[in-house]
């Protein structure tokens, strides 16, 4: 008899065996019903309703005012979603395990003015140079956070609420009124965020080549997929010989590398850096990856969702402004994606936990 | 091989000493004396005799005054603040609801209301923001984080959209200096009345009712809860229009305090909130809590905000400080429980028979 | 629901004992109070002695401003100079509007003789300011004027009007006398931007040198960075036939110059307003921007100090007519409604832009 694996499988489809346990063993389905379970699962895909939403708007407002997609509009609204796309990478990370980094946005802001501070003490070190050094100083955030929440066993709210402080503290006190403007460094690292590479703006690239290579780390490795594990039951993570300690920790870790680097663009798009970098944008990339589809519960939810909410997000402040709407409609709609995702989420998991008790009551 | 067995007989094992089965909880004085409430008291008594030593004309009623002035917004949040996070859940939305509440003041002010129902309506407003709420987490199940920061973007996206960027002043001169009296010569401001008042009310629900002490239970588990007798579903709902219409009064107080209704008006606040609930012993994951414990958190934040400015140190130190505090605080109790533990796990290992038999020889 | 009983009874004493303790300390914090209750009647009028021995506060908008920070720097030179005995710079680190609020009652039980302040907000400090007063404090204003009523001077860098002529002349010159413009202010309340955009509104209309020049329309920036930097993208989005912003910030103007200089509309829509030279230096160069103007910032704090003194020993009182001694910078009146004005504004291009350091 074959046994149907309980577990939800990252994408929130559910698993074929659930639904191929009423066949023999060895027989192959139908072309007709493998079809129409692609569709299905399609459907059924936790992206779908960030993408849908993506695209109407977009194409409403195109409708509006064409100049939205022209050639400067496409440029300006990817270049918007870069940095928000990384930080809402290394968030959903941290959400799928059941965590949450408040700190992202005084982590941000200091490798930003770290690389400012960087550039006017070695005016001549090399691009890729500033870039490992940002990362590296991420790292280090990220990894006070990482400690903190594995080894003091302490929920991650907390702790980063704390580190959100000591790390806009230590920005200020760093910084003082100093700032750092787009001449303090190299105009080559300043260009990087206008130069294009077959008309796609190269930091974008970097944005989606980070975006696939966790997406693949996420689906394709074993610890990848032992963080959806954690997430969904630490206690039978544990059972089951996950190092639970070691995952969260270097979950953390890589937030913060994801942090350091969006720093680093931030400096290179922006044109000042000093204190009050990155002031308030944690709440901005929590919701970027709840409207995504990321389960603020864990154990579900992809990197691609989230970095599809962080697009989403950054482009209706550009559509409303296209549009010519009162701007200050712009946070209220936000809020109600925000719940819109939340319940279709709920529904969603409503309808899967049904089905799974269903069949499962069939395979009694 | 048998020889073990038939040679020496077993020592029998020391039964004078008990060993309980898990660390022992304090009783009677230490209890109370060394309860995590009563730490943040010393701590906070501690803090204003050092200030008042240190920082030149810290000890003075008008410190007492400006101090809870500043302090009252954070105070009332708490309050309620505290019951929800015992239960396990949060509420993110405080300061928007709050700003909403600001701006809708203002807005009917300036359009010619009568003040008295400027003020019912804005109150009205947070109890529907705090249903809302309630509905969404208690009725249909979402999670309370998520819920609230999107309900977090929504409050405070409406409070943009009906007041905009203006911002309304002259609210009738009689309530705001009214709001910023003082009780004769002592310094305190009348409106601590209210507040005490309001504490007092939270405090004895959560301590000593029976719906208190089932949100105890409701935050270590439903089925707990449900035993106990607590509806859990409809509790939920109702704390969280506590928290929405305490938001409203809090919203209420900021604007006529500083004659100004604003969109931004409290932005921020829910963090200070739970870092000062989280600072005085509730846990986050529920279950633990008091509201003394609370209070003298907030008192204690306050004090020192105030402290430093009156020192003129900088802002900065304070919010290094606060942030460090809160991770002390949440840090300190897991190692001290670390330390417990590996205490207790040394007294059994000395107790258990193999200690006794440690010294002879093997077979 | 049955009546739960709590057995041991402890529990219920714990929780007595410390709300007890918790109202025991409020009453200690209260006895603190009354104890230093002598304190009350000192105030500032106390330390308000020979002129030696006067202090003096300011309260910028935001700390952490690279503008802020030059004015700060004159009004220390100036204090100095003026002969104030102390000098200090409190600030929130947000710009917000009841954020200065606890500044003002910590200067006002300090004692502190003379508050110069930028108000976020006119209206939100003026309780603060008016029991900083009662406490015998003096309130000057520069920068961002409050309601004058809560204030007894306020010091302005230059007549609000000449600043925003000047602003409409310059994109008038730089668009070729025809065509849409519009401004990318900082945030919506804000005195004097307001102040400015008022006078621009009206020049546009009445001056008929300018009736070919359309204001269309008027975003925020807020004073962020990012933000003024989306709000510049949206501008050219919504009005693709825009020819000239003008941003009378320095925050907004150096964003939106460096959203034009990586954009297509390098060199075809023009930019000007108040900038920093050191800020705007590289736009200058490379020529997205051709012209624009502020004022030497470290004069304001400057002559706002000696105000200050001014009204600290009683010179002035801050009625019209008023005049005073502004050290190095010489006379200054004091004009209708409490206005100082601290002198004409300058105007920095590709020639002069290398011989300023701010």
């Amino acid at each position: 008899m074959t046994q149907t694996p309980a577990t939800q499988n990252p994408t929130g489809t559910t698993t074929a065996g659930a639904t191929a346990s009423s066949q023999k063993p060895g027989q192959r389905p139908s072309n007709n019903r493998t079809v129409g379970r692609s569709v299905a699962s399609f459907m059924k895909l936790r992206e779908l309703p960030v993408t849908a939403a993506l695209i109407v708007l977009v194409v409403v407002t195109y409708a509006a005012n064409p100049l939205f997609l022209s050639p400067q509009g496409i440029k300006d609204l990817l270049l918007n979603a870069t940095i928000i796309i990384i930080l809402a990478v290394g968030q959903a990370l941290v959400i799928i395990t059941r965590n949450v980094d408040l700190s992202v946005g005084s982590m941000l802001g200091l490798v930003a003015f770290g690389t400012g501070t960087l550039f006017q003490v070695m005016p001549d070190i090399p691009i890729i140079g500033a870039f490992a050094v940002g990362m590296l100083f991420g790292a280090v955030l990220g990894a006070v956070n990482g400690l903190l929440v594995t080894v003091a066993k302490v929920p991650a709210l907390v702790i980063t609420l704390g580190t959100l402080y000591i790390y806009r503290g230590l920005n200020n006190a760093w910084a003082g009124g100093t700032q750092y403007f787009a001449d303090d460094r190299p105009a080559a690292f300043g260009s990087l965020s206008v130069d294009t590479v077959l008309g796609f703006p190269l930091i974008t690239l970097i944005a989606i080549l980070v975006v696939i290579a966790v997406a693949l780390y996420m689906v394709g490795t074993r610890p990848g997929r032992d963080l959806y594990a954690i997430g969904s039951d630490p206690d039978a993570a544990r059972l089951f010989g996950i190092p639970i300690g070691r995952r969260v920790f270097l979950v953390f870790l890589a937030n913060g590398v994801l942090a350091g680097l969006a720093g680093v663009l931030y400096a290179s798009r922006f044109n000042s850096v000093g204190a009050n970098t990155g002031l308030g944008m944690e709440l901005d990339v929590v919701a970027a990856a709840v409207v995504g589809g990321v389960a603020i519960f864990g154990g579900s939810g992809t990197v691609v969702g989230a970095a599809i909410g962080a697009v989403l997000l950054t482009t209706i402040t550009s559509a409303l402004t296209a549009l010519r709407v009162d701007k200050f409609w712009q946070q209220a709609i936000v809020g109600v994606l925000i719940l819109a995702a939340i319940i279709i989420d709920r529904l969603a998991s409503i309808r899967t936990a049904r089905k799974l008790r269903v069949s499962e009551a069939r395979d009694v | 091989m048998s020889d073990t067995l038939t040679t020496a007989p077993a020592p029998t094992p020391d039964t004078s000493k008990t060993i309980a089965a898990v660390p022992k909880g304090r009783t009677g004085a230490a209890r109370i004396l060394l309860g995590r409430d009563a730490i943040m008291i010393y701590v906070l008594v501690a803090f204003v005799i050092y200030a008042s030593i240190a920082i030149p004309r810290f000890a003075s009623p008008v410190t007492v005054g400006f101090l809870l002035l500043d302090v009252i917004p954070v105070l009332l949040i708490a309050l309620p603040m505290t019951l929800v996070i015992i239960t396990g859940e949060i509420d993110l939305s405080v300061a928007s609801i709050a700003g909403l509440t600001s701006a809708l003041m203002g807005v009917l002010w300036a359009a010619g209301w009568d003040i008295g129902l400027v003020l019912l309506v804005s109150l009205l407003a947070g109890v529907l923001a705090g249903a809302f709420n309630g509905f969404l987490v208690a009725v249909v199940g979402l999670p309370s984080l998520a819920v609230t920061i999107g309900t977090l973007a929504l409050f405070r996206g409406l409070a943009l959209v009906v007041i905009g960027d203006n911002a309304v002043a002259n609210f009738p001169p009689e309530l705001t200096s009214f709001v910023t009296s003082k009780i004769g010569s002592t310094g305190i401001p009348t409106v601590m009345i209210g507040v005490v008042i309001l504490a007092l009310f939270f405090g004895v629900l959560l301590h000593m009712t029976p719906f208190g002490r089932g949100l105890y239970a409701l935050g270590f588990s439903r089925e707990a809860a449900t035993f106990v007798g607590i509806t859990v579903n409809r509790a939920k709902f109702w704390l969280y229009v506590g928290t929405g219409s305490v938001s409203a009064l809090a919203g209420i107080y900021w604007t006529l305090r500083y004659s100004s209704a604003r969109s931004d008006n409290a932005s921020g606040l829910e963090l200070t909130v739970i870092a000062a609930v989280l600072l005085g012993g509730v846990s986050i994951f529920g279950g633990k809590g008091s509201i003394p414990g609370v209070i003298a958190g907030v008192l204690l934040i306050g004090t020192i905000n105030y402290a430093l400015r009156l020192g003129r140190i900088s802002d900065v130190v304070l919010i290094i400080v606060t942030g460090s505090l809160l991770i002390a605080s949440v840090v300190a109790p897991s190692v001290f429980d670390a330390l417990k533990r590996w205490q207790h796990d040394r007294r059994v290992r000395r107790s258990l028979p193999q200690a006794a038999l440690g010294n002879q020889p093997t077979p | 629901m049955k009546l739960i009983r709590n057995h041991t009874g402890k529990g219920k004493t714990s929780r007595r004992v410390a709300s007890f303790a918790a109202i025991a300390t409020s009453v200690a914090l209260i006895a603190t109070g009354c104890a230093g209750g002598g304190d009350t009647g000192d105030g500032g009028g106390g330390e308000a002695g020979a002129g030696g021995d006067m202090s003096i506060t300011f309260i910028p908008k935001q700390l952490n401003n690279p503008y802020t920070d030059v004015v700060l720097g004159g009004g220390e030179e100036g204090a100095k100079e003026a002969g104030f005995a102390a000098t200090e710079v409190v600030g929130p680190l947000e710009a917000s509007a009841s954020s200065q609020v606890s500044f003002i009652n910590a200067e006002t039980q300090a004692g502190t003789n003379v508050i110069v302040i930028a108000a976020n907000d006119p209206d939100a400090v003026g309780p603060a300011l008016e029991e900083a007063r009662a406490a015998g404090a003096k309130i000057v204003a520069f920068d961002s004027d409050t309601n004058p009523k809560y204030r007894d001077v306020f010091i302005s860098q230059v007549v609000a009007k000449d600043v925003a002529l000047i602003q409409v002349q310059l994109i008038a010159e730089q668009i070729g006398g025809a065509g849409e413009i519009a401004i990318l202010s900082a945030t919506a309340n804000a005195t004097n931007q307001n102040e400015w955009i008022k006078f621009m509104e009206e020049e546009l209309t009445s001056n008929p040198e300018y009736a070919d020049i359309k204001l269309v329309a008027k975003v925020y920036g807020d004073d962020d960075d990012t933000k003024s930097f989306q709000e510049a993208q949206g501008l050219m989005q919504a009005y693709p036939n825009l020819k000239g912003i003008i941003s009378p910030t320095t925050v907004g103007i150096a964003a939106a110059a460096r959203y034009l200089s990586t954009s297509e509309y390098k060199g075809t829509v023009a930019l000007t307003g108040l900038g920093l030279p050191n800020e705007m230096r590289p736009f200058v160069k490379d020529g997205t921007v051709t012209e624009f103007a502020l004022w030497d910032p470290a004069q304001l704090g400057y002559v706002a100090a000696f105000a200050g003194m001014a009204l600290a020993d009683g010179s002035i009182t801050g009625e019209e007519g008023d005049t005073f001694e502004a050290g190095e910078l010489g006379e200054r009146e004091v004009g209708e409604n409490g206005i100082v004005i601290v002198g004409p504004p300058t105007q920095f291009n590709a020639d002069n832009i290398d011989d300023y350091d701010f």
